[in-house]
């Protein structure tokens, strides 16, 4: 299976007449947009667009997605979520990479979070530095939580593949071109070359801790085989927001840092042979189960070592655990990539799970840590949500608009797929 | 430029005193360096000075810690310092808890900042690395060369304020917090990096070294006792009156083996406690509290197991090092194996 990912450069985003892609500016037709968006669902929908360094404060921010759309090869992006169900990942993909379509508005639960364009909070996400087409959506009074977060993520990706249609005859400024052959063929392509694979874990605990994958539930799924480019086409979509700092935005299935990271060192000093992708549900059966399922397939792709990222801390901790542990046991390594949980004062044990063959560990940084986040000129969503937020407590927002909270709060800021710089040592 | 005045505290042994027969001296102080604090003091910047140095012994300390630590920081205040460097002790046990000991005490009365040095084994690193700064050193004074330069070098940062770097960076024992950091990738290229390397062979750093949860499986249960020979180990330092092994009160350096044959009763006349860890009236007292003889020879006359082995094992937890325990109990184990005996009851205090 082949991808041509063509990068196309936004260089700003303006509302115009037309939505088209021109001279480096995505033009938006807002009202034609806010069209397509109306929704049973919300009292109000309201559309912004912001950009790094603006004095902006976003929150509680649930997805993150990207703008794609598919010039050529079956299937279009977001697979099975619209009613097609053919399977991506090969022909050709264009991108508007450097912008973001971001969905935000009355909190559905307690995990989403805050996206600072400026000062110091802006270190801590990727997203400050992407000009976002920010879609405020306040829920109608006594819409049920379940039906609050699918309306939303429909709207995220819905208006995502609308402003997508932008890139479809433009020019991309860079193609790259990922391979991945069919698995005997792939074992065989490089044969003096180690041989990988990566165990990518998507959250799937229930209501806002869930993951779709082709449009199912994977928290009904057994593990499965994946083409590393079918990831890449939005065959992963994200259903929780659980929390913000650790969560997998749409935006980073869509742009996995494992999978780029693989296959730029591909063809190599490695052979970069495919994905596995497993859930983490919340009963010990369904734990045993899918792990047993993993290492079975591990198994069977005669790798020498894997990647396992985590989605999520605490209860799948366990998964991570048991994952690692079976895989080590046939002999294959692992290197696991998690964040910590160690306490504001970085003292407490990290994981809830641990196990001397977890040896080889990378962090995505300690999410307890706090920050002091000083008042912004403009907030766009509903601020006092962060006194409720995973990261966030009682008192949290200052009457002068300060915050104190962990980082944990921070959409993307220890992300698990190992998308930032960040990480934790020991003091 | 102000002169910064630094205390060293040092055991008998390294104070000049003498050495396990001096082990009870208590607290004093003298001016100026003693032993290896003219070392040190070498290694020092010219701006710093060792003006005094307080002396105790380790069988005191660890038998008094409260007073002994009250004592000695009243000694070190003496000098009215801006720094307190403590050892170093290497493996030694005793001194190890001394030393943590001494800078916990000195660092949260008198608020100046402390350091001191020891193995990573040290069971004094294991119960202070949290508290106080421990410097990593070798395991033997034989690496007194190394650890000197090691100990002055952190001891200066800390007294002149600096912010000190990880404890890979710095040398000191990782004290368990974990501090957010930017590295120079991002972690799915560190990732990528860490598996090759594992593939290979090559020697790797994982970021977050997984706590450890020692397990030791449980052997299958004793179908009938009735006809099994059983013997008694333990660490809550149960020996005859007089200690005639010396096994220490606190990290003991070995176990004793004696023989309780015709002994059906352990007495205050015939028994005591060595254990320093615990308030040894009752044992001291009667024995059997720790050391149950009494109960297993009923049992035996009862037949309600085959026998009682008639040697015991005793040693004294506490302060020891894992290391030293699994020693301990490998050489143990082995003879009750050659003895067949077919289960142990492990006594602990």
């Amino acid at each position: 299976m082949q991808l041509e990912l063509g990068h196309i450069e936004v260089k700003d985003v303006q509302f115009g007449a037309k939505t088209e892609f021109r001279n480096g500016t995505v033009f938006i037709n807002k009202n034609e947009l806010l069209e397509i968006l109306k929704n049973e669902h919300f009292s109000k929908i309201e559309l912004d667009i912001v950009h790094p360094g603006d004095a902006v404060r976003i929150c509680p921010v649930k997805d993150v997605l990207e703008p794609r759309v598919k010039i050529a090869g079956s299937g279009q992006i977001f697979p099975g979520y619209f009613g097609n169900a053919e399977m991506v990942g090969s022909g050709r993909t264009h991108v508007l990479k450097g912008m973001t379509v971001l969905t935000v508005g009355t909190i559905v639960g307690f995990q989403e979070g805050i996206i600072d364009m400026s000062g110091p909070g802006a270190e801590y996400t990727p997203f400050s530095k992407t000009i976002n087409l920010v879609i405020s959506a306040d829920k109608k009074e006594g819409l049920f939580q379940h039906e609050h977060e699918a309306a939303l993520r429909h709207t995220g990706l819905k208006a995502a593949r609308y402003v997508a249609e932008a890139a479809r005859n433009a020019e991309p400024d860079q193609i790259s071109t990922f391979e991945t052959r069919p698995l005997s063929e792939q074992l065989n392509q490089y044969p003096d070359l180690p041989r990988v694979a990566y165990v990518y874990m998507l959250q799937t605990q229930g209501l806002m801790h869930d993951t779709y994958l082709y449009g199912v539930d994977v928290k009904s799924i057994l593990p499965t085989f994946m083409y590393p480019t079918e990831v890449m086409d939005g065959a992963i979509i994200s259903g929780n927001c659980v929390s913000a700092c650790d969560k997998n935005t749409t935006y980073h299935h869509l742009n996995n840092p494992v999978i780029d990271d693989l296959f730029t060192r591909h063809g190599k000093d490695l052979n970069f042979v495919g994905v596995v992708v497993t859930n983490e549900n919340v009963t010990l059966l369904d734990k045993e189960r899918s792990s047993n399922f993993t290492a079975k397939l591990v198994e069977g792709l005669k790798v020498d070592g894997v990647i396992i990222s985590e989605e999520g801390f605490g209860n799948p901790d366990a998964d991570l655990i048991m994952n690692c542990k079976k895989i080590e046991a046939l002999g294959v390594k692992t290197v696991l990539i998690t964040d910590e949980y160690a306490g504001r004062d970085g003292a407490s044990q990290s994981l809830a799970d641990g196990h001397p063959l977890a040896n080889a560990v990378v962090s995505g940084g300690n999410a307890n840590a706090t920050i002091d986040l000083p008042p912004m000129r403009k907030i766009i969503g509903h601020i006092d949500a962060v006194n409720i937020i995973a990261g966030g407590f009682d008192g949290a927002l200052k009457k002068d608009g300060s915050i104190t909270v962990e980082i944990q709060a921070i959409t993307g800021a220890t992300n698990e797929l190992g998308f930032n710089q960040m990480g934790a040592i020991e003091f | 430029m102000a002169e910064i005045r630094v205390v060293h505290y040092l055991n008998q042994f390294f104070g000049q005193i003498g050495g396990e027969e001096k082990a009870d001296i208590t607290p004093f102080s003298q001016e100026g360096p003693v032993g290896p604090g003219t070392a040190l003091q070498k290694e020092l910047a010219s701006d710093i000075k060792i003006v005094g140095t307080v002396i105790c012994g380790d069988t005191y300390f660890n038998e008094n810690i409260e007073a002994a630590a009250d004592k000695i920081t009243s000694l070190v205040a003496g000098f009215k310092p801006d720094l307190l460097i403590a050892g170093p002790a290497f493996n030694a046990g005793r001194y190890g808890m001394a030393c943590g000991a001494v800078c916990k005490a000195v660092q949260e009365k008198l608020n100046i900042p402390v350091v001191t040095g020891m193995y990573e084994e040290n069971p004094g690193a294991d119960m202070y690395k949290k508290d106080v700064y421990i410097v990593k050193t070798g395991n033997s004074a034989a690496q007194m060369r190394k650890a000197i330069p090691a100990l002055a070098k952190l001891a200066m940062r800390l007294v002149r304020g600096e912010a000190l770097g990880s404890s890979a960076e710095e040398g000191y024992l990782a004290r368990g917090v974990r501090k957010n950091v930017f590295h120079k990738q991002r972690g799915s290229a560190r990732a990528v990096e860490m598996l090759l390397q594992k593939i290979k062979g090559e020697t790797f750093a994982t970021e977050y070294p997984m706590p450890v949860f020692d397990r030791v499986s449980p052997r299958p249960a004793i179908k009938d006792l009735s006809k099994a020979k059983l013997a008694l180990v333990t660490s809550g330092g149960i020996v005859p009156k007089g200690n005639p092994d010396h096994i220490e009160s606190s990290s003991a350096s070995k176990f004793g083996r004696y023989d309780i044959t015709g002994v059906n009763d352990l007495t205050k006349e015939t028994y005591e406690t060595a254990h320093g860890g615990y308030d040894p009236i009752y044992a001291n007292e009667d024995a059997d509290r720790v050391l149950p003889v009494d109960v297993l020879r009923q049992l035996e006359k009862e037949k309600a197991i085959g026998s009682l082995h008639n040697f015991y094992y005793a040693t004294v937890g506490n302060g020891t090092s894992i290391a030293n325990a699994k020693k301990y109990a490998h050489a143990i184990g082995e003879e009750l194996k050659k003895e067949k005996v077919a289960g142990i009851i492990l006594t602990s205090t």
